[in-house]
């Protein structure tokens, strides 16, 4: 469903019109807050919904198949590592919350610095190997898979 | 006109684009080129940008060899039974001995991967798929490609390749335009790396109106790969190759994990099994060598996707629809009931806000499924793209030409949807294959390849007045009528990807027409996609974000015309349940046993076409579940 944003609760801060990957949200002149300019491109893909600190855009679904009276809401918080959801039925049989985890890690640690590893000696660059690897493909000390050491042949032709 | 020119310079490496291609690109070029200078070009924020926006809760390729289980020749005969053979497998086997590194690397970033308890190894979810908590995928790996470059230019949208002038056929970067301040944007680069996505919305979908946007590939992904490539002159392969998806109906949300790990199935809509009555004909069709049920029963054979749905598509022509997943049963069991909710709020949020909004509670109704429109991509079951050199020490010498996925441009190199081909990749795969293509394209440059570029500022300017004449059009004729958006000298974007969809879904197999098509209507289709392209030198644009779209539309209408000249080249069915050949109902291997390869003269826009030979890989991998049952006497 396309996305549409609550007029008592937008403040204009644009992080939606930032990160919304079909740049429909924009900046309404006149009233300083964000709207859906082109709810027909929309994915209800919930970028915009995830990141207003305002809570102010919700999402009701597509008119031409899903009728009124439903909510599906989310709060993703980095610092957690989480994102939490809460989907109500249009007949209110079902109210369901939904956890799960958007992280393992504290954000932005766990990445190497490639300016400054250690550069690949010319015997690399000149093998199939890419970074990290081989070690990376089997965590052990096996090698990158050839098409000799799998027994393999390349042949002109059907396989059959 | 007002806006800026904004020139970048001196630029090592380009990456056009930057969903998963792109960013491995980004990534991995720093480890190989330290001192180079690596920026990234993406229309939207590279955080939520290309087809892994929403996140996702599968990565459908990983081989697993850390947990003794698969082996990247497996990979490459499954994706070549469910293409009906049609594989680059020098490509597809150079991705799969790879993409086990990129994964073992995403996890470090943070991104979370279940795993099975008993085991240790990762969940799966199928054989070649793991389960992931993935709403951050691209977020976790876009911070890694921002580590990587030197400049991010979020919000700028690539309408053109450069070219060189003192070298014919040899890339020398990229221009666009700023999507907020209306900039005109220079990017001079030794390489570009495109990371473009392939396209939805050229077929007429099935939602209307509103709904438009519920496509199952994102309505964001405008066939950017292929409309830069062709302008640039670069050689495609397999265009006709589009995809249709069996999926819960109107929300388009994710069956996979339903198939495979809940172990739901299907059902007609009188709770009868439908789908092996259809295939004694369908084998008549395409032969045993393609469709083998008793093979597939018995060992981990697949059938292919598309002949899964030539059952479903055949079975509501018969009357007997809707196809329903059972479901009730599985989700019977609060954790897999559970799995079955959050592959959706991973994936596909707008399946869940459908089944809220219409009350559909899988524990006690079995869902609706349906066929989608089709879709024109190179990395899930479907390998469109450019026709790409593959790997030294793998690839036979038609297939190779000195650079790891660089196109037949020079300079020019592909990743993720741009890569002809190679089905299968999906999300890991194409974010191995930015890395494969950002070490090549380093050599490229060590070598001395990229010497001598010369950019003329006539070509620049050329370019300039070519983008910015839709607002052009705009403010010429838009006064002639009083109001609205019917005018005698213009179509908006909106009308003439309306006019698109339309003549796609009717001249080249959409839902429509029971994805069937023949060579006279795609000789009728191809007139009027003529005509649609003059049109479309008269598309206006009120504002930069009609522009966007604007320039949208014309590399869905480039992508587009590739796939009606393949569709008509390829005089077979090879793919019933993707689309229809009336005129040549059957799989033809005598004369198609080939890759079709086509290149668009820039300069004429004359199409020729071309088969390629196919290579198999063959040894080790014969399928010995399969040879043993042959030995049995079953065949």
């Amino acid at each position: 469903m396309p996305t549409f944003v609550y007029m008592t609760r937008c403040d204009g801060c644009g992080h939606c019109v930032d990160i919304c990957p079909s740049d429909i949200m924009h900046i309404d002149k006149t009233l300083r807050r964000a709207y859906n300019i082109e709810p027909n491109m929309c994915w209800e893909c919930y970028s915009c919904v995830k990141a207003c600190p305002m809570n102010a855009i919700d999402v009701r679904g597509y008119a031409d198949f899903a009728p009124l009276g439903h909510s599906v809401r989310v709060d993703r918080d980095e610092e957690k590592g989480t994102i939490a959801w809460r989907i109500k039925f249009r007949n209110g049989k079902k109210d369901m919350d939904l956890l799960a985890p958007i992280t393992t890690k504290p954000w932005g640690s766990g990445y190497p610095n490639l300016a400054t590893a250690a550069a690949p000696s010319s015997e690399m660059r000149d093998s199939q190997l890419l970074f990290n690897e081989p070690k990376y493909i089997r965590m052990d000390e096996g090698g990158l898979h050839t098409l000799e050491s799998n027994g393999l042949d390349m042949k002109e032709g059907v396989y059959y | 006109m007002a806006y800026k020119t904004i020139v970048e310079d001196n630029i090592d490496i380009l990456v056009a684009g930057a969903g998963l291609g792109g960013t491995g690109a980004a990534f991995e070029a720093r480890y190989w080129g330290k001192n180079k200078k690596i920026v990234i070009a993406e229309k939207a924020n590279i955080d939520r940008s290309g087809a892994v926006a929403q996140g996702l809760y599968a990565i459908n390729c990983y081989m697993g060899t850390r947990f003794g289980e698969n082996n990247p020749e497996d990979h490459v005969r499954y994706a070549r039974i469910d293409l009906m053979g049609m594989v680059r497998e020098d490509l597809a086997f150079d991705m799969a001995r790879h993409v086990d590194s990129t994964v073992h690397n995403f996890e470090e970033w943070g991104l979370p991967i279940m795993r099975n308890e008993k085991t240790g190894a990762y969940l799966r979810e199928g054989r070649w798929q793991i389960m992931i908590h993935g709403e951050s995928y691209k977020p976790i790996v876009a911070e890694a490609a921002k580590k990587s470059a030197d400049k991010v230019f979020n919000r700028v949208c690539v309408t053109h390749l450069l070219m060189d002038e003192s070298k014919e056929n040899r890339v020398a970067g990229a221009v666009g335009f700023n999507v907020r301040t209306g900039n005109y944007h220079v990017f001079k680069s030794k390489t570009v790396i495109c990371g473009g996505g392939g396209a939805s919305n050229i077929f007429k979908p099935r939602s209307v109106g509103e709904g438009a946007g519920r496509v199952w590939y994102a309505p964001w992904s405008s066939g950017s790969a292929y409309g830069l490539m062709i302008g640039a002159g670069a050689k495609m392969t397999q265009m006709e190759n589009r995809i249709v998806l069996a999926r819960f109906k109107d929300g388009y949300g994710p069956v996979g994990a339903y198939f495979l790990h809940l172990k739901t199935y299907t059902q007609n809509a009188y709770g009868e099994e439908y789908e092996s009555k259809w295939f004694p004909e369908l084998q008549e069709r395409v032969g045993i060598e393609y469709l083998d049920p008793e093979a597939s029963h018995t060992t981990h054979r697949p059938i292919p996707t598309c002949l899964r749905n030539h059952a479903i598509i055949s079975e509501v022509n018969a009357g007997r629809g809707p196809i329903h997943m059972v479901t009730m049963e599985a989700f019977q069991d609060p954790h897999l009931e559970e799995i079955g909710w959050h592959n959706f709020l991973g994936m596909t949020v707008g399946q869940a806000v459908l089944w809220a909004a219409t009350d559909v509670d899988p524990k006690y109704e079995n869902p609706e499924l349906t066929t989608s429109e089709p879709y024109v991509m190179g990395s899930h079951a479907t390998g469109c793209g450019a026709w790409c050199s593959g790997p030294e020490d793998v690839s036979p010498p038609e297939y190779f030409w000195g650079y790891n996925r660089m196109t037949t441009v020079e300079g020019l190199f592909g990743a993720g949807d741009a890569v002809g081909g190679t089905p299968h990749a999906f999300s890991s795969g194409s974010f191995t294959e930015g890395r494969l293509a950002a070490k090549a394209a380093c050599k490229y440059i060590d070598d001395g390849k990229a010497e001598g570029i010369r950019v003329s500022d006539a070509q620049i300017q050329r370019r300039k007045e070519e983008i910015y004449k839709p607002l052009e059009t705009y403010r010429l004729y838009s006064n002639e009528v009083v109001a609205g958006t019917v005018n005698p000298n213009f179509i908006n974007p909106r009308q003439g990807l309306d006019r698109l969809q339309k003549l796609m879904d009717e001249y080249c197999g959409g839902f429509g027409v029971n994805y069937m098509t023949n060579d006279k209507l795609l000789n009728i289709g191809l007139k009027k996609m003529a005509i649609l392209g003059e049109d479309l030198e008269n598309v206006a644009a009120a504002d930069i974000h009609e522009l966007l779209r604007a320039w949208e539309l014309k590399h869905r209408w480039l992508t587009s015309e590739s796939v009606f000249h393949h569709t008509l080249f390829r005089k077979e069915t090879r793919w019933p349940g993707y689309y229809y050949r009336g005129d040549a109902m059957k799989l033809d291997d005598k004369n198609w046993h080939v890759l079709t390869v086509s290149r668009r003269d820039p300069k004429t826009g004359e199409y020729t076409m071309e088969k390629a030979p196919l290579y198999h890989l063959v040894g080790d991998i014969e399928d010995k579940d399969l040879a043993k049952l042959k030995a049995e006497g079953h065949h």
